[in-house]
């Protein structure tokens, strides 16, 4: 994707403090997005069309097909809506975290390790996309939608996890995002590599885990946790017994299994910042 | 006659698209072809890791895309004109084609645009448009060895895939693979063409990326759509030219004449979108005025 090499952010002044700082960071990138004026406009629509696409693609197979894996329509796009949400938001907080590669490249990360403040805010700020506020709303509309129409048996308990589920599934997503940008440290040209957990496990949990079969599920259902994301607390906010065979509980391990994924990528990301040789360009 | 105006350096009308003298040999320019062609295959040949790294996620979203449609397909066994063994086959020669049109990520011509550099492009003797597509040919050769083969290797091995059974059927692929390359490039060509008056592409290659993928039958086939939808969609677009046909020739969805047809569909979009990268960037040459020297 065309994307121009950010704005030279501020540079941090050490006596003004380091939430100034971050504030000019995430000021200039809001600035130099807006450049462009209608470029910035034509993205602000373009990202809901990625995730618009995504549902419109689940629409297109249900009009072939009455049920997937053994779910209607109206159930599968609760899960849409918890994976589509969950992960646009993850994108527009943490997702630029994937251009890691390119900076390790250039020589840019060299820059923001001497600045005095953490690498991974300064990354995350210095290339925050406003432009994919519009797409969280939207994933956050096809949530609402689908919650609306799936004829839930609201009691206090699903209300709450229907609040609870797509936080953790943010923390999750961005979780995923900083793990597999770590990998970038080993391996430069490492950015398509990454997107095959990042969008690869989007893809993977808009569809439910009945779905898919064999290792692959076992793999990312259970082996990197996608099933946590949205399937697992669809069945619960549905009221399904899982055809997998899961207790029903399961449904509540989201926020337990977002905060394991959140330690390991802390710690990949320490022991990565670790590894760090500059390429000298 | 179009005119280059390089501004403060004297230079007066040096312009690609006049022909000159060198391009009236055949021979010679078949010759210059090849050459920029092998020279981008080998360019190319220098990115590895990221040929593994790409085949492991065109790898990843074969899986994916596979497993959903062969649960559309469910227990009836077949859904849009297609069985299981054709739907896999779909997804994952797909997967590998993805990357030999380069349906996205090209944004060099943009690039240079953006940069001036494509000044130093308008004073070879050879027609940009000829120069870039022979370059991405080359590219798209690296990419059939590296890109292609391993899902479609891959497939196999844990899907029951459908092999075609007419005799004609793999030459008609590879010729619609061909005409679907130039295609894709022409495509792309003209989204980064908009550079020249927008200097951002950003909002186009967005609208391309999203449009190119869902059109062109990468998220689902699109005979899954209705024909009111479809047709005009084949006939008036060029996208399901670019994935679509190349895959339902392969996988055999129809009679042998519809498969001419589409190929015949396929390739009179491929000249006429050449045609229009030509008027294009004629019409971008006379605008342009290249700051510096």
């Amino acid at each position: 994707m065309a994307e121009p090499v950010p704005a030279a952010p501020a540079p941090a002044d050490p006596w003004r403090g380091r939430l100034a700082a971050y504030r000019a960071l995430l000021g200039a990138q809001a600035r130099s997005q807006a450049a462009y004026r209608t470029s910035f406009v034509v993205d602000l629509v373009g990202n809901v069309g990625a995730t618009l696409f995504d549902v419109l693609t689940v629409l297109v197979i249900f009009g072939v097909t009455r049920e997937l894996g053994g779910f209607t329509l109206r159930e599968t796009l609760v899960v849409v809506g918890l994976s589509a949400f969950a992960f646009a938001t993850a994108d527009l907080l943490i997702g630029n975290i994937e251009r890691l590669p390119r900076y390790v490249r250039t020589g840019l990360f060299d820059a923001v390790l001497v600045r005095p403040l953490g690498a991974l805010p300064q990354l995350v700020l210095m290339d925050l996309p406003v432009r994919k506020v519009s797409r969280a709303l939207f994933g956050l509309a096809v949530l609402v939608f689908a919650v609306g129409s799936a004829g839930i048996d609201w009691t206090p308990g699903r209300v709450a996890l229907l609040v609870v589920a797509p936080l953790a599934a943010v923390v999750f997503f961005g979780s995923v995002f900083v793990a597999t940008a770590t990998i970038s440290f080993y391996w430069i040209d490492s950015a398509e590599l990454a997107n095959s957990v990042t969008y690869g496990g989007r893809d993977f949990t808009s569809y439910p885990v009945t779905v898919y079969g064999g290792w692959f599920r076992a793999l990312f259902a259970y082996g990197m946790g996608f099933a946590f994301v949205s399937y697992h607390p669809a069945l619960a906010l549905l009221g399904r017994a899982d055809p997998l065979g899961l207790p029903a509980w399961v449904g509540w391990a989201s926020p337990g299994v977002a905060l394991v994924a959140a330690g390991v990528a802390a710690a990949a990301w320490r022991v990565g910042i670790r590894h760090y040789r500059s390429t000298g360009s | 006659m179009a005119l280059l105006r390089m501004e403060g350096n004297g230079v007066g009308s040096v312009t690609a698209t006049v022909p000159l003298p060198t391009s009236t040999n055949v021979i010679l320019w078949f010759r210059t072809f090849g050459a920029i062609a092998a020279s981008g295959f080998r360019r190319y040949a220098t990115y590895r890791q990221a040929a593994v790294a790409g085949v492991v996620t065109n790898t990843v979203f074969g899986f994916l895309r596979c497993y959903v449609l062969l649960a559309a397909a469910g227990a009836a066994g077949s859904v849009g004109g297609y069985d299981r063994a054709q739907l896999a086959t779909f997804v994952w020669v797909g997967q590998g084609l993805l990357a030999v049109i380069l349906l996205w990520g090209w944004t060099d011509l943009a690039d240079r645009i953006r940069t001036g550099e494509v000044a130093a492009d308008l004073l070879r003797p050879v027609h940009p448009v000829t120069s870039y597509l022979a370059t991405d040919l080359g590219r798209a050769g690296w990419a059939a060895v590296t890109r292609l083969l391993p899902p479609v290797l891959t497939g196999p091995l844990f899907f029951d895939v459908y092999l075609p059974r007419r005799p004609a059927t793999p030459a008609l692929f590879v010729v619609s693979v061909l005409i679907a390359v130039v295609l894709c490039f022409g495509c792309r060509y003209l989204v980064n063409a908009t550079a020249y008056w927008l200097h951002d592409v950003r909002g186009p290659m967005i609208l391309w990326t999203l449009g190119a993928g869902v059109l062109a039958g990468l998220y689902f086939p699109l005979r899954f759509l209705p024909d009111p939808v479809l047709v005009p969609l084949w006939l008036l677009t060029p996208f399901p030219s670019l994935l679509q046909t190349p895959l339902d020739v392969l996988v055999e969805r129809d009679p042998a004449a519809t498969q001419l047809t589409l190929v015949g569909l396929q390739l009179g979009w491929a000249v006429a979108l050449l045609a229009l990268c030509r008027l294009v960037q004629r019409r971008a040459e006379r605008r342009m005025v290249v700051q510096g020297g």
